[in-house]
């Protein structure tokens, strides 16, 4: 039911993300979305690859400091107050979402939100007690 | 204007025959009594009757900084305790401090010459100093005290903080004099401003800044924003503390060093050899009258260099110049003596950090700042922002707690921190760059 997501740890410097990019691109690793979280100092770029092992090596060899982590993909009804309902849910069970993003490509009628959530099993087991469809991983990165 | 005409201006002969008397009977001194020195002296092949001039100086043993460490607390001391009236200390952040004990006759001789500084300075009895040096082991706040008392000034004991407070004694008291560092003078005049009070409207006429580098613009900055005289004063615990050479305020070309009580050299710290005359290298001073602790060609790690030209003031005490820098990697940051050591160790204790950093210092609206950089691994890297922040946070707390110093953490990418084959490049000061 998890997703694999690489982070990346990029500077605020001119050309860092590009640079990224560009070795991900020359490795013919695709990339099916990101977030950037950025302050002043540094951002974090994250990445859901067709090939994640891959884009994680290619990434070390170029000596990016990069980690992998689990986040969960959910259909959300694209309609008003789609992800609102969500988010009761999850907090009417105590869980915590660290950060959240949207996936780019939509799933027939629905949006997808990829979550990363303090507890990942907990949040899992919420929303499809709730009837929300989670996405595998191998959905997302052949979509 | 002099404290002690005599002795500050003695003719060159006159004062070298006084430097060498007073050489050969340190030595011979602290041969008898300070360990330490009986094996340095014997090891070096130098009795202290073999000493027949002042070029037999070069022919002495150096002390580091690391011997006095080495002989905490009390073992280069050269009287007993019973006679040691006054204890000092550097502030140990690399370890254990440096103690330094004064006899009745050094606390004398410290007066007076602070009491001389102060003259040269263009203080005179009358004046009104506010002293916004630190008191207690510091030597600063106390040294400039005595010194002010010996004048027959009123002394204003402020010590440093409480910046509110300063403005408003200086003010209602009519302070003419302020001693602190440079830094916290500009300090002071911008929080003052922010009161409404503009510090050019205050009595004060010389400021007497030390205990951290600083530059001829700073120097304008401060003589026009506080309407006064600046001048530059140096100083060592090991040495004395403040006073050991200060500027006047005739030339403000170098400072002279009170040299019928230390005698200056310049050394290549690499090789060794006494450089000559107007060339740059770390400033080694012998004491010669020092009782409690004398130091033979102590090492400062201070960068300066000498002269012995005839200044303007008629002072024939030699001139050093401003310092630029230090032969050994430690930096002062707002008066601090900061080594990259002592961040590394705090950097090494926590769990995950690389040894990869350096430390960038420059300066700020007049304040120093210092910027830790350190370089993120996977071991601590997070996907979450708010981890990398906790993460820097609690290293600027760990570096405030130990060092006492405030500094910016600012996490990079690894390998971003230049890698050199040999000693690592750890400090990149911005200070002096205009």
């Amino acid at each position: 039911m998890h997703v694999e997501q690489i982070s990346i740890f990029i500077e605020n410097k001119f050309g860092r993300l590009a640079e990224v990019t560009r070795i991900l691109g020359d490795a013919g690793v695709n990339i099916r979305t990101l977030s950037l979280a950025d302050t002043s100092d540094f951002g974090i770029l994250r990445l859901i690859v067709n090939d994640t092992e891959k884009a994680r090596g290619v990434l070390k060899e170029r000596g990016f400091t990069v980690s992998k982590t689990e986040v969960v993909a959910v259909e959300i009804p694209d309609r008003p107050g789609g992800l609102a309902d969500i988010l009761q849910v999850l907090d009417a069970d105590g869980i915590n979402v660290e950060y959240m993003y949207a996936f780019v490509e939509r799933c027939g009628e629905n949006a997808v939100m990829i979550f990363r959530f303090d507890e990942t099993q907990k949040a899992i087991t919420t929303l499809t007690g709730k009837n929300f469809n989670i996405l595998p991983g191998e959905r997302l990165y052949s979509m | 204007m002099f404290f002690n005409e005599e002795f500050e201006t003695l003719p060159r002969e006159a004062l070298e025959a006084l430097q060498l008397k007073r050489l050969k009977s340190m030595v011979a001194r602290v041969e008898k009594s300070v360990p330490f020195y009986k094996e340095a002296l014997a090891k070096a092949g130098v009795a202290s009757d073999s000493i027949k001039s002042l070029a037999d100086l070069q022919r002495l043993p150096f002390t580091y900084k690391q011997d006095m460490r080495d002989s905490y607390p009390y073992n280069l001391f050269a009287v007993p305790m019973e006679d040691i009236v006054r204890i000092h200390a550097s502030s140990g952040t690399t370890g254990k401090p440096t103690v330094v004990g004064y006899t009745k006759k050094d606390i004398e001789t410290w007066s007076e010459l602070m009491a001389r500084s102060f003259v040269a300075a263009g203080v005179h009895k009358g004046d009104i100093i506010h002293n916004s040096y630190g008191y207690g082991l510091f030597t600063g706040g106390l040294g400039a005290h005595y010194g002010a008392e010996r004048l027959g000034a009123s002394v204003i004991p402020m010590s440093g903080g409480n910046t509110k407070k300063q403005i408003m004694i200086m003010q209602d008291f009519g302070s003419t004099v302020l001693t602190c560092t440079p830094s916290y003078s500009l300090f002071m005049a911008e929080a003052a401003k922010e009161e409404g009070i503009d510090f050019r409207d205050l009595k004060l006429r010389v400021g007497i800044f030390g205990a951290e580098p600083w530059s001829e613009e700073m120097r304008r900055d401060i003589e026009t924003k506080l309407n006064l005289s600046a001048v530059d004063i140096y100083g060592l615990s090991e040495i004395m503390g403040p006073g050991v050479a200060i500027e006047c305020c005739e030339a403000k070309k170098g400072l002279h060093v009170w040299e019928d009580h230390f005698i200056p050299e310049i050394i290549n710290p690499e090789t060794c050899e006494v450089l000559p005359e107007g060339q740059m290298g770390e400033l080694v001073i012998t004491t010669i009258t020092k009782e409690g602790i004398p130091l033979i060609r102590y090492r400062t790690r201070d960068i300066t260099s000498i002269t012995y030209e005839p200044c303007a003031c008629g002072r024939t005490h030699a001139r050093i110049a401003r310092m630029s820098g230090r032969s050994d990697d430690m930096l002062i940051i707002r008066g601090v003596n900061v080594f990259p050591s002592q961040i590394e160790a705090i950097l090494m204790g926590v769990e995950g950090v690389e040894p990869h950093y350096v430390l960038i210092v420059e300066r700020k609206d007049n304040l120093d700042t210092l910027e830790v950089q350190v370089e993120v691994g996977e071991n601590i890297f997070s996907d979450e922002i708010k981890h990398l922040q906790a993460l820097s946070a609690k290293i600027e707390k760990q570096i405030k707690e130990m060092l006492g110093v405030t500094c910016r953490v600012r996490l990079v990418e690894p390998k971003s921190i230049t890698r050199s084959e040999g000693k690592a490049k750890r400090v990149i000061d911005n200070r002096n760059k205009a």
